[in-house]
């Protein structure tokens, strides 16, 4: 399989890298600061491939800290502020959309 | 219920610490999630969009009272208070963190339950029909043998390292509830015109992708030679199969490519060269395994108590029984089905108290036994009938007691893209919708069997292919879109079902169900002309006109 640094990035939009917390699962974002973060305003926004790899390349590095890292879509409306790019984003970061049993 | 041996518990016990060990690695960073990743999923772990995913297996379906209660503890202690039951017969945890892993494990091994088998290209659990062993004019327990090809392949090395993953299902009824026909490999326990006891065997069936029908490779082959043959066929397959292309690896590719002529030619070679071999099994080994099984002792009662009459001047406990409850081989007894679909929920999901409290009743009305069926709703498979009216009235208390089996509300759905990374729709809230559309149980009973299976992704885990109405969602241009497609089955007149048009949005597909159902009502010929049969008569053209007319 190629490795996610090797492969071709098209990025259309600003983008962020976003990946899981090895321990926990949790969905987590790459940051400005070279660590994860559970909220997605908090992630390094990415705007060309360059960048975007330059962020994937960082992100694979910390095996440790989260695992399966990948760049995904971003809004960024008027006041700045970052919304998923599509809806499995949108899940990802806000959750299920049904009501759980419990 | 299947007694373990020592040999098991160790077998289970030592793979729990060897798992914790490699936890250990891995969070310390001595194993990077590429070394990790194929021993996380030899012992069920994937990762899914919101977090680790904990599949535990459930041989052939059958839990004991103690080991559903270990499932209960496992869904409130190490996840969020609920699990979700799949159409492999196993049970999924969906929030687990990695760190609780091996004590979960360790939970779990207490009771000899395991995660072996759930994922990984390696041979998976051995499923089987949820009523084997009760229901009447079986030819004898498939379990026996589910057990011995479970005992098998675990872990075998031959077996651990395929191209692509494989899975068995064995029936031994004429009617077919363990889907035989989409399976890797169907076993159809039959007798030869000795009285031997042997299998038909069939190969190459599967859905995701590319769906075919699995065919006859082998009209009898007797039980002491089922394992032999049964290697054959895998051999053939570790062989020729592809692993270069994910999308050509499985066993039904392979057989459609070579053709069902070549590949038994190929089979029967490697078989004879292995079939008088230490494969061949000993009338008292299996002996051994039947003697592992413990039934119930049985008393004599009457097939129709005063328990049972008198309530069913109650229309509500005749609905339920109507439809969930089944003849068992012995008369006074039945096998109860309990529906994972209320109105409105999650299909094939249970919470932790729901889970312990049924254990409560299993051992109250069912010596203890519990099983799991592909339709991700459980059974009660020893009730006696004078007990029905009482478990009727607990399992109502517990939201347990929609009368919906087999009816168009009692829908098989993958997690879709609620939870799985490999979606790319949404199923559980088409799954929902639906059933509120068809809450009405006049309505439902109306209609009559008519099975919907929901896919949210080309992978097929809801069986869509094989839904009387499948439904499978894609996306398009960044939106959900469905597929339906009308006339599939499960059972032993297996078919896969024919798209009917274009795909519609998220919000259409409860209106193009309920056009399709309504054009069946006023095509069906009698009220007890089922939905497929009135597919067959007619074809797909009706309905489809009807679907699309005004769209």
């Amino acid at each position: 399989m190629t490795s996610p640094l090797q492969q071709k990035l098209k990025i259309t939009g600003p983008s962020v890298v976003t990946a899981n917390r090895t321990w926990d699962g949790v969905v987590v974002y790459r940051t400005a600061a070279k660590g994860w973060s559970v909220e997605l305003t908090d992630a390094a926004i990415v705007r060309n491939s360059d960048e975007a790899k330059a962020l994937l390349a960082e992100a694979v590095a910390d095996d440790v800290g989260a695992i399966g890292p990948y760049i995904a879509p971003v809004q960024v409306d008027d006041a700045g502020k970052i919304l998923p790019g599509n809806l499995r984003e949108q899940i990802r970061r806000d959750g299920v959309t049904i009501g759980l049993p419990v | 219920m299947y007694a373990y041996d020592e040999i098991d518990r160790t077998l289970v016990n030592e793979r729990v610490s060897e798992f914790r060990d490699q936890v250990q690695r891995r969070l310390s960073g001595e194993l990077t999630e590429d070394e990790f990743k194929m021993l996380r999923l030899q012992n069920g772990v994937y990762l899914q969009l919101h977090a680790y995913m904990f599949r535990v297996a459930i041989p052939y379906g059958t839990l004991a009272s103690n080991q559903l209660r270990a499932l209960a503890h496992v869904a409130r202690k190490y996840d969020r208070g609920y699990g979700h039951f799949t159409t492999r017969q196993n049970i999924q945890f969906n929030w687990i963190k990695l760190s609780d892993l091996p004590d979960a494990l360790a939970d779990l091994a207490e009771v000899g339950i395991h995660a072996m088998q759930t994922s990984g290209n390696n041979m998976r659990n051995v499923t089987s029909d949820q009523w084997a062993g009760v229901a009447p004019g079986e030819i004898e327990d498939p379990r026996i043998w589910s057990e011995l090809i479970r005992q098998h392949t675990t872990l075998h090395p031959e077996f651990s390292f395929l191209p692509r993953k494989f899975k068995i299902a064995i029936t031994a009824s004429d009617h077919d509830r363990a889907a035989i026909k989409v399976h890797d490999i169907g076993l159809r326990l039959i007798r030869n015109e000795k009285g031997e006891t042997g299998f038909e065997v069939l190969v190459g069936g599967g859905l995701g992708r590319t769906p075919f029908i699995g065919k006859t490779i082998k009209h009898f082959v007797h039980g002491r030679d089922l394992l032999s043959y049964i290697e054959a066929i895998l051999r053939v397959y570790n062989q020729y199969g592809r692993r270069d292309n994910i999308y050509k690896a499985r066993i039904k590719i392979l057989v459609h490519e070579l053709g069902i002529e070549k590949f038994s030619r190929e089979v029967e070679e490697e078989w004879q060269q292995i079939r008088y071999s230490s494969l061949q099994i000993d009338d008292e080994v299996i002996e051994d395994i039947r003697s592992r099984f413990i039934y119930p002792a049985y008393e004599k009662l009457p097939h129709m108590p005063d328990e049972l009459r008198q309530a069913a001047a109650d229309p509500e406990f005749e609905a339920w029984r109507k439809n969930s409850v089944a003849a068992h081989k012995n008369p006074g007894y039945s096998v109860v089905t309990i529906s994972l679909k209320p109105i409105g929920a999650p299909p094939g999901d249970a919470t932790a108290e729901q889970m312990d409290a049924l254990a409560d009743l299993a051992d109250k009305y069912s010596f203890g036994e519990i099983r799991v069926g592909h339709e991700q709703n459980l059974a009660l498979p020893h009730v006696a009938k004078r007990d029905l009216p009482a478990l009727w009235k607990a399992l109502d208390k517990l939201g347990l007691a929609t009368p919906n089996v087999n009816l168009i509300t009692d829908i098989i759905a993958c997690p879709g893209l609620d939870y799985c990374s490999l979606a790319n729709a949404r199923s559980i809230p088409i799954a929902q919708e639906l059933t509120r559309r068809f809450a009405n149980h006049e309505l439902a009973n109306l209609i009559g069997r008519l099975h919907i299976n929901i896919s949210g992704c080309i992978n097929a885990c809801g069986h869509h292919h094989v839904g009387h109405i499948g439904i499978l969602g894609v996306e398009k241009n960044g939106e959900e879109v469905y597929q339906i497609t009308i006339g599939g089955r499960a059972d032993e007149n297996a078919a896969l079902g024919t798209l009917i048009g274009p795909g519609v949005k998220f919000d259409e597909v409860a209106d193009v169900v309920e056009d399709i159902v309504e054009a069946y009502l006023a095509l069906r010929e009698r009220p007890e002309e089922l939905f497929m049969d009135t597919v067959k008569r007619l074809g797909v053209e009706p309905f489809k006109e009807r679907v699309y007319a005004t769209r």
